[in-house]
Order: structure tokens, then sequence, then C-alpha cells
């Protein structure tokens, strides 16, 4: 669970005074076993909270709370363990490592975790199965779609079974058939897993099918709307 | 994980990889060619040292002549004088073993005095002779007065042409007709094996000299001279008129031609109980200096010098050649290991922008730093240690190649070169003896590059030295990197 309020994150710019108010005071709360999408106009700032969400960037004022953790007061170290343990990245352009296989991909995320080779492969070849890839596990990216290369992406991010998935566009470099195959596999993960999956999106047709809508707009979010039957927790 | 990744990496940056590993070896190859080369030039020197001293001497002592002894000749018809006028024939046989022209001897009780010094170790006597033979006839037109050619040597000899290696020796009124030769003797101390020049022959066949030869009539012959004059073990060769048998053959790279015993040689040449260079070992190392200064007081008017004045007088094509070549191969390699090292870190650091998004999303799913920067660092250690691998063959290949292809080199000691100036008496028929003076100071070598286990160890740090630079300096980049670079912009 993420308990956020007033977070800010300002960015500086090229010039020496130029600063960009990227988050200008989020305040929300993301429950376990939520999913959220969040839409908005491109450089309003999703980007930048889903990285403060995945640890990935430390936030320049306010509180971001996980699982009761001060997440902006975190060291380094915590920080990279937090990752490793608990968030599964998927980004937009899939961001396979190249010069690896599928298998491999999906080992990575299990490397930071000291898990022995032998389960290593075992589970990256679980997730791959799980994800429709089971026949793909030695290709190299340049030899799957798009698709799956975003497959395996997800198989990478659950590999570590994390309690967060935090995707940002999953869809946006998707044609539109795979982009309805990425996001029925994410709502399948989500149903069946227990996950929290926190998504940014452009697409409107996608935003309909999520539980929970929420806008950034000028660095501050709104929710748009609430999870039916939700207590608002 | 570390090494599938790493070895795919390299692989996919083959052609980068291998211009890193390239640079380096040819650094690396250069270096353990200079260090071969100046290795083998080293060897070269302390075989010349060697050759000249014999091993472990410290210190030399030798005697320079007072003109007019030392170096007394007499050559001539010994016993053969004549008077009277007219043509008259005389066959002349001569064989004479004296000191060589221009050395001075030293006594017996003076070599006492030296070996009873506090810091000497060591010292041992040899006594080198010029041996010189003559036969033939002698043509005599005018009337002579005994003894033709005395010491002063102004007579009519002075205008002979007489080389080494015989033909004839027409010098005029009286003209001769016939052959000489001359050979150089060393008398050594065959009861010390240990200094001296004994110590620098090693036997080829036959046996070395021993103490029990101390009063023989025996000989051990220079290898190159006893195929030159085809001398075999068992052969009686005559040295000053004294019939000694061959005993051994011995390759050594002193120029001596027959080394016999010490009592032998100063009985022939009718030198007892003298000398004519001495060979000390000093106790101690550090000592050297005083020991000489000691040893310059006992022996006065001697002339004493130390091995280390000696390598730095040993002059000739192999010292120049040496430390010119050794100076610029060294530059030279440090300037190409250097400009290495340079495009290692450089294209490392721009392989490391490049995947930026790449550790950026390792970063991102949880790869510490340091992980990270072990990967770049490992990749760069493997092609540094490619590079070293290949930079070893290339150095064996350099060194083969010196030794093939390096000409011979002549040193010359000038400290013994005292002998060329005087013995006036022989201008004429002392060609012979001229050349064979300088025989004995000129040492030829074989240069060789030996590749130790030294270099090797140096070579294989090398690599490892500029793996770690660029690796470190690549690494040092992928550590600054956030994890958010994950999202930046593909390249
Ligand atoms: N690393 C950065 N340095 C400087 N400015 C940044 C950086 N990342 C994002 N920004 C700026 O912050 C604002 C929000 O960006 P972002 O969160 O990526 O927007 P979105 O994802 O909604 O398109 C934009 O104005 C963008 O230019
Ligand atoms: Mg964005």
């Amino acid at each position: 669970m993420y308990e956020i309020s007033g977070l800010t994150k300002i960015y500086q710019g090229k010039g020496k005074n130029e600063k960009v108010h990227a988050l200008q005071g989020v305040d929300v709360v993301i429950p376990d076993n939520d999913m959220l999408a969040i839409q908005g106009p491109t450089g309003h700032g999703k980007s930048t909270l889903l990285q403060l969400l995945g640890g990935l960037d430390r936030p320049t004022g306010g509180s971001l709370k996980f699982d009761g953790q001060e997440m902006a007061k975190m060291g380094e170290m915590s920080l990279t363990k937090l990752r490793a343990q608990n968030f599964g990245y998927i980004f937009q352009g899939f961001n396979l490592i190249p010069t690896l296989t599928a298998q491999e991909n999906v080992e990575t995320a299990l490397v930071p975790l000291g898990v022995s080779k032998v389960e290593r492969r075992e589970r990256a070849a679980k997730a791959l199965t799980d994800v429709g890839l089971g026949e793909r596990l030695g290709h190299l990216q340049t030899e799957l779609s798009g698709g799956q290369q975003q497959r395996v992406a997800i198989a990478r991010a659950l590999v570590k079974e994390p309690k967060v998935i935090l995707a940002d566009e999953p869809t946006g470099n998707l044609d539109e058939e795979t982009r309805d195959d990425i996001f029925g596999l994410l709502e399948k993960l989500w149903a069946d897993l227990g996950l929290t999956v926190i998504m940014v999106t452009h697409d409107s047709a996608l935003s309909k099918r999520v539980p929970r809508l929420a806008q950034i707009k000028n660095g501050k979010l709104t929710i748009k709307r609430e999870r039916a039957g939700a207590t608002g927790v | 994980m570390f090494f599938t990744y790493l070895g795919r990496e390299l692989r996919r940056r083959s052609r980068q990889a291998l211009v890193i590993a390239l640079g380096l070896a040819l650094g690396i190859g250069l270096t353990i060619t200079v260090s071969a080369y100046s290795s083998g030039v080293k060897a070269a020197q302390e075989q010349v040292l060697k050759s000249l001293y014999g091993v472990g001497t410290d210190i030399t002592v030798t005697q320079t002549a007072t003109r007019g002894s030392g170096g007394s000749q007499s050559f001539g018809a010994t016993g053969q004088s004549q008077t009277g006028t007219g043509t008259k024939t005389t066959s002349v046989a001569q064989d004479t073993a004296s000191v060589t022209p221009g050395t001075g001897t030293i006594t017996s009780a003076t070599l006492a005095k030296i070996d009873k010094l506090s810091g000497v170790s060591d010292a041992v006597g040899s006594l080198s002779l010029s041996d010189f033979n003559v036969s033939g006839a002698l043509k005599q037109s005018v009337t002579q007065t005994p003894s033709t050619s005395s010491t002063s040597g102004t007579g009519g000899n002075s205008r002979g042409s007489g080389g080494s290696g015989g033909g004839s020796f027409s010098a005029g009124p009286p003209s001769f007709n016939g052959s000489f030769s001359s050979t150089t003797i060393e008398g050594v101390d065959v009861t010390n094996s240990a200094t001296g020049p004994l110590s620098s022959l090693s036997v080829a066949s036959g046996r070395a000299l021993t103490s029990s030869d101390a009063k023989s009539a025996v000989a051990v012959v220079n290898s190159s001279y006893a195929t030159q004059k085809s001398i075999k073990v068992g052969a009686t060769e005559t040295l000053g008129g004294t019939k000694f048998t061959v005993v051994g053959i011995a390759t050594t790279t002193s120029s001596e031609d027959y080394f016999i015993p010490l009592y032998e040689a100063q009985t022939i040449s009718k030198e007892t109980g003298k000398v004519t260079t001495v060979y000390v070992k000093a106790a101690s190392s550090t000592q050297i200096n005083s020991v000489a200064s000691e040893i310059k007081s006992a022996a006065s008017g001697a002339t004493v010098s130390t091995s280390a004045e000696l390598a730095s007088s040993v002059s000739g094509s192999l010292s120049s050649a040496g430390s010119l070549i050794v100076n610029l191969g060294k530059w030279l390699s440090i300037a190409v290991l250097a400009a290495a090292f340079l495009i290692a870190a450089l294209l490392t650091v721009s392989a490391v922008s490049r995947r930026t998004r790449e550790f950026g999303t390792l970063k991102a799913i949880g790869w510490t730093s340091r992980r990270v920067v072990r990967q770049v660092i490992g990749e760069s250690i493997i092609t540094g240690l490619v590079g070293g691998a290949i930079g070893i063959g290339v150095g064996f290949a350099g060194a083969a190649a010196i030794k093939k292809f390096a000409p011979t080199l002549t040193a010359s000691g000038s400290t013994s070169s005292a002998s060329n100036t005087s013995g006036g008496g022989f201008a004429g028929g002392g060609g012979g003896f001229a050349s064979a003076a300088s025989k004995a100071n000129d040492i030829t070598v074989h240069l060789t590059a030996p590749v130790g286990m030294g270099i090797l160890g140096l070579a294989v740090a090398l690599a490892v030295l500029g793996g770690l630079l660029a690796g470190g300096i690549g690494g040092w980049r992928a550590s600054s990197l956030r994890p958010a670079a994950a999202l930046a912009k593909v390249s």
C-alpha cells in the first residue's frame, strides 16, 4: 500500500534557473490489490510519478510511504532492495537486454535476489510459459515481435513475485490488437495473483476498463473514478 | 549470468573489443620484446665481463709494463750469431712463449699480500703469454751482428711484411722465407676453479684442468681455436718449446687459445713466481671499493679495476646498440601502451554511454550499482587479457626476430687495450702480435632475447591494468547512472 501526500518533484532543467515542477503536491492512497490507471496529457508528470512509486528516482518534497516505509528517506541500498523485491517495472519501450535471450532476460530479475542458477532458469521458463511464450525461451529480442517482447518484459516483472506492477504506457508501442492482448494479460495477472497494478496510459479505451482511474494535469493528481465498492482507503 | 552476459556483450561488440585488445597487444608485445632485448643485452654484457675476468671476480689487478721490461721478446736466431759477409742461409726454428708486450708482471709475494687482505675472500693469479712460433730459412747477405732483433726492434725486422698465419716474411736484407704464427696462452691456477679465468671455461670434450695437473704439461684448448686448427683431445702441441698434451677442449668466450697450469706457463716463459693478472673476489659486494683501495696501497703501481668499472668501460657496438635501442624501445612501448590505454578507456566509456538505457533498466529491476560496474569491469578485463595473450604472442615473435636477425655484437674491454700501444720493438714482424693483442680485447657475442617469467608476469599485469583502467572509468560512468535512465530515449 502506498500513502502519498504533498509529493513534489522538481527537475533541474538545462538552464541554471530553469526548474521543471513535474509534480506539484500529489496526494493519493493506493491500497493493495488496487488496479489504477493514470491518464493525462504528455509532459504533465505521469512518468515522473510512476518512477517515484517504483523507487527509480527520489521525490523533492512530500511523503511517499510504501507499506509504512518512507521511501523519500531511504538509503540507496534499501531502495535498490525494495526495487528488486517488490516492484515489477514495465516500460513502454520494453527495455530488454539485447544480447540476452528471453529466458536470460527474465532471469536478470532474479539475479539480485540471489536465486540459484537452476532455480532461476526454472522460474524464468515458468514465467514465460505463463505469458504464453513457453516456446520462445531461447529467442533474442530481435527474433520477437513487439507484443512478444512486452510479454517477456511482463514475465521479467512477474518472475520475482512482486507486490506491485508499475507499467508506463505498456501498450504505447503496440498495435491495437496486441494492445488488447497485453492489457488482457495484465488484467488476468491482477485478478489471479492479487497484485497491485499501477499503469500509465494514454488510451481512453483501456482506461474505461480499469477499476480505478486517475488523471494528472500540471503535476497534480485527481481521482476520476473510484473502484466500485471501494471503501475509499 | 555474469559470464553469459559478459560473453554475449563482447561478442556483440567484437570489433570494438578487438581494437582494444589489439592496441593493448601491441603495447604489451613491444614491452615484452624490449624487455627481452634489454635482458639479452645485459646477458651479453655479463658474458663479456665473465669472459674477460671469469665468474665472480670483483676486482682485477694488473701491472703496466715499464718500457723495455716485461715484454722483452728475444726473437731471432738465438745462438746463431752470424759474422762474415756473403749470402748465408740459416734455418730457423724458434718457439718462444713470453709475457705479452706491454704487460707487466706481479710477483707471488704481492699476490700473497693481496690474498691476506681482510676484505679479500679469494685471490687467484694467472699468467698471460704470447707464443711466437717461427720456422723457415733466414737468408743473410750482409754482415750480421749477433742478435739482429733485440728488444729495441729497430733492426731490419721493422720493415717486415709478415703477417700471422705464415706466408713469406721478406724483410729485405736479411730476407726470411718461412712461416710464423702466434697464439695466446693463459697460465691458470688449477687449484682454484671458482675464481679467475678457469671459471669461464666449460668443457666440451675431454676434461678440465684440475689441481693434480699443477706440474703437468697438459693443456685445455679453446674450442674455436681447436676447430680452426683441427686440434683434438690427445694431441700434442708445442708451446714455448715444450710439448703439451691436450686433455680437453672447452667453450669459452675468452679469446685465449690455450689454458695450461700456471706453473707450466711460468716455466716456459721463465717468469718463475710471476703472474700478469690477479683476480680478486671480495668477501662482500659492498666492500669492493674499499678492498680495491686496500689493494692499491698493498701493490703499489698496480692497476686495480673493479668489475663495475669494467662494466662501464665495456664499449663497442654492444653497449651503444644496447642502450640506444633499449631507451628507444622503452619510450616507444610506453607511448604505445599509453595510447592503447587511452583508446581502451575512450571506447569503453562510449560503449557505456550507448548502453545507458540497458544499465538503467538493470538498476530499475534491482541490480546494484556494484553489480553493473562489475559487469563493465569484467568485460574490460577479459578484453585486456585477450590483448595480453595476443601481446605475449607478439612479444615472443619479436624476441625470436631479435634472435634471428640481430647482428653478432662485438665488445671491447678498454681496460686491457694497453698492450696494443707499446711493444714498439715489434713494429714490423709484430703484425701477428698486434692482431693477437687486439683479438684478446674484442669479444664477440651473439645477442639473445630471453623472455623470462618476470616479463610474462609484467605482460599479464599490464593487460589487467589496461582492463581495469578502461573498465574502471567505464564502470564509474555506469555507476553514476540513475535507474530512471531506463526511460532514456532510444539512441
Ligand atoms: N530527467 C528529467 N530532467 C528534466 N526534466 C524532466 C526529466 N524528466 C521529465 N522531465 C520533465 O518533467 C515534466 C514531466 O515529465 P513526464 O513525467 O515524463 O511527463 P509524462 O510522462 O506525463 O509525459 C516534463 O516537462 C518533462 O520535460
Ligand atoms: Mg511519460
